[in-house]
């Protein structure tokens, strides 16, 4: 089966400029040769801490930004091949969703014109009645009323704005979102809410997700598949459930240690991650991570470690894995019932967000 | 754009009913449209011809017969001042329409496209900023011939190089905010990014500008009559009279009192007007 989306070699880097003259110095290197892919109807969470590049790939993936090299697969085409004209015709077939709801919509367009220009801009509608009848019909699908349309977004909670951005993205029937950490910006009851919606219309239009997002418990709730990131490059990639159970790269047991426990009496091993992600100017030799692994060895920084894959689709970008403490002994209490108790609070959220729909 | 229509209020009906629930804007409406009146109706309003002299009339304080006195060669005042609104009046809406038709669009073009259109742009406006306001305008009208007209022009090109600035310092800023990546990855091409979900962010600041323009045009204008640039006398500008009013000061102040005083009103209305209208365009306010 072909991927719907497949990147290969993706890199992005961002010239700093200095001087009177904007001479460029030095070279962020935001995204620094990702390969991954997403099936069909199957939500990819790319995980990892601000800065390293994860949303980056998300607006890569779009051609939101130009990339400074790879290639971009969609539909068995590569995007970055495509004219502005073939480009913006393709944007019916992918779309997006930003973090912050509060930015992502324009303030001086209503409600209406913002759902109905993307129907407009790719010819989905006839004439004005069909527009307003599919503006319609969008609203209702995300759960709010058709007589918001002529409302402005000022007027509209965090998550009801959220929800006009999930419209938006669906008006043009896409196979894939992006989704750029949709529910940081949302309190949890709301995240819930946002979460289930999005998994109602995935399942409704067979949709592919790219869920970008730094809270786990999020992720793990809606991912199918999981890549982790570290400073530009993909250090992990399995199911969902093999991560969470079977997390075999250093990092990724750092960051599942990591979850914030509901429970202050638990006491957890949390010297698992030290110091501050560095400079993504001048990334670490060989292992980006090794500065922070508790586990480096000489080669760690001496030689770039592959993304090697088992053959069961856990792939990990750390030669020493097999010879690493066993994860269940690393994530003392991990697993266990406090730790799952923001987890449970969320399903719970779910379930009773689900039932009031 | 039919886009528009249907789904939402007319945008200039949501703000026209805005703007008549604001009371200071409302009466510098309607202090402005009175004053384009009179300039409009000069011929019929106006009691005396605005170039007629009278020797036996010079200078006399206002009476039943001239209201506003007569100037230094017994030319009826309050002739003039209605006939000198043409002339303040259009230097001030026609010099600032140049000036935002040609500096708005290069703005919006020079802060979206960015790059090297952007740096060719920025250096002629840092160019012509350099030059001091009036020492431009007089150049320029200079070199182009002493008529309204000319003097315009003028202070049209004069004053565009703030728009320029102004509008791309604001789309530089409204460019990176997340709706505008929004509308990209909806698929709207950069023509409609620009037009549609850029400009309308950024016009409220223009407004205010475009309103505070319209008084410094007015006093430009006067400024060049004084030089012989703008209105040629006889006939009168607001600013050129109160030229001619500086050297009698003393002995015939409403010469001075009349024209300055629609200057005032003018300015003021043009601005409040401006304030109103960005408060009124503001979905936000309420």
């Amino acid at each position: 089966m072909t991927a719907l989306l497949d990147v290969q070699g993706l890199v992005k880097h961002f010239p700093v400029k200095s001087g009177a003259f904007g001479r460029v110095s030095a070279h962020v290197r935001a995204v620094d040769g990702v390969d991954f892919h997403v099936n069909e109807g199957e939500t990819l969470a790319i995980v990892g801490e601000s800065g390293c590049g994860k949303s980056t790939v998300g607006r890569l993936a779009l051609r939101l930004i130009e990339p400074t090299a790879g290639r971009v697969m969609f539909e068995g085409d590569n995007l970055l091949a495509l004219d502005s004209d073939q480009m913006r015709a393709r944007r019916r077939r992918l779309q997006v969703i930003f973090q912050d709801p509060y930015a992502s919509l324009n303030p001086r367009m209503t409600v209406g014109a913002m759902l109905g220009e993307p129907l407009w801009l790719h010819r989905l509608v006839g004439n004005e009645q069909q527009r307003n009848q599919r503006v319609a019909e969008l609203l209702e699908l995300v759960g709010l009323r058709p007589d918001h349309v002529r409302r402005y977004p000022h007027e509209f909670s965090g998550g009801q704005r959220q929800r006009i951005a999930i419209a938006r993205a669906l008006a043009v029937e896409p196979r894939l979102i992006v989704a750029d950490e949709p529910v940081s910006a949302l309190d949890v009851s709301i995240q819930a809410q946002v979460i289930n919606l999005m998994k109602q219309l995935q399942q409704r239009f067979g949709l592919a997700y790219i869920f970008i997002s730094h809270d786990l418990a999020v992720v793990k709730h809606i991912a199918d598949r999981i890549a982790v990131m570290y400073l530009g490059k993909i250090v992990e990639t399995a199911t969902a459930d093999e991560l969470f159970r079977n997390p075999r790269h250093p990092y990724t047991r750092a960051l599942l240690s990591a979850v914030p426990l509901p429970d202050p009496t638990v006491v957890r091993e949390r010297a698992l991650l030290e110091g501050d992600i560095p400079s993504a100017i001048n990334p670490p030799p060989g292992c980006h991570f090794n500065t922070r692994c508790p586990f480096a060895r000489d080669s760690c920084r001496r030689d770039p470690p592959a993304l090697v894959d088992d053959g069961t689709g856990h792939a990990t970008a750390c030669p020493w894995w097999p010879e690493l403490p066993a994860a269940a002994a690393l994530l003392e209490g991990r697993g266990t019932q406090e730790d799952r108790s923001r987890l449970d609070r969320l399903q719970a959220a779910f379930v009773s967000a689900q039932e009031a729909t | 754009m039919s886009l528009t229509i249907g789904l939402e209020e007319n945008p200039w009906a949501r703000a026209w009913r805005r703007l008549r629930r604001r009371k200071g804007a409302m009466v510098a409406l309607f202090v402005v449209v009175f004053l384009i009146a009179v300039a409009v109706f000069a011929p019929l309003v106006a009691p005396y011809d605005p170039t007629l002299t009278s020797f036996t009339q010079v200078r006399k304080p206002p009476t039943w017969a001239h209201w506003f006195g007569t100037d230094e060669v017994g030319r009826d005042v309050l002739s003039r001042v209605i006939w000198g609104a043409r002339a303040s009046l259009s230097a001030g809406l026609v010099s600032v329409g140049i000036a935002v038709g040609a500096g708005v669009p290069l703005g919006l073009l020079a802060g979206y496209a960015g790059g090297w259109v952007d740096t060719v742009l920025s250096r002629i406006v840092d160019a012509m900023l350099a030059i001091p306001f009036l020492i431009l305008a007089i150049t320029l009208s200079a070199f182009l011939g002493p008529s309204l007209s000319n003097a315009m022009i003028a202070i049209g090109v004069t004053a565009t190089p703030v728009f320029i600035r102004l509008t791309r310092g604001q789309t530089l800023g409204a460019k990176v905010e997340d709706y505008v990546e929004a509308a990209r990855a909806v698929g709207n091409p950069h023509w409609r990014i620009a037009l549609r979900h850029l400009l309308p962010n950024i016009v409220p600041p223009l407004l205010v500008q475009a309103s505070l323009a319209i008084a410094g045009a007015i006093i430009a204008e006067a400024a060049l009559s004084f030089l012989g640039l703008g209105q040629q006398p006889p006939a009168p500008s607001w600013g050129s009279m109160l030229n001619s009013a500086q050297r009698f000061l003393a002995q015939a102040p409403w010469m001075a009192f009349w024209p300055g005083f629609a200057i005032f009103f003018a300015v003021l209305s043009f601005n409040l007007l401006g304030d109103g209208l960005r408060d009124a365009l503001d979905p936000r306010h309420k």
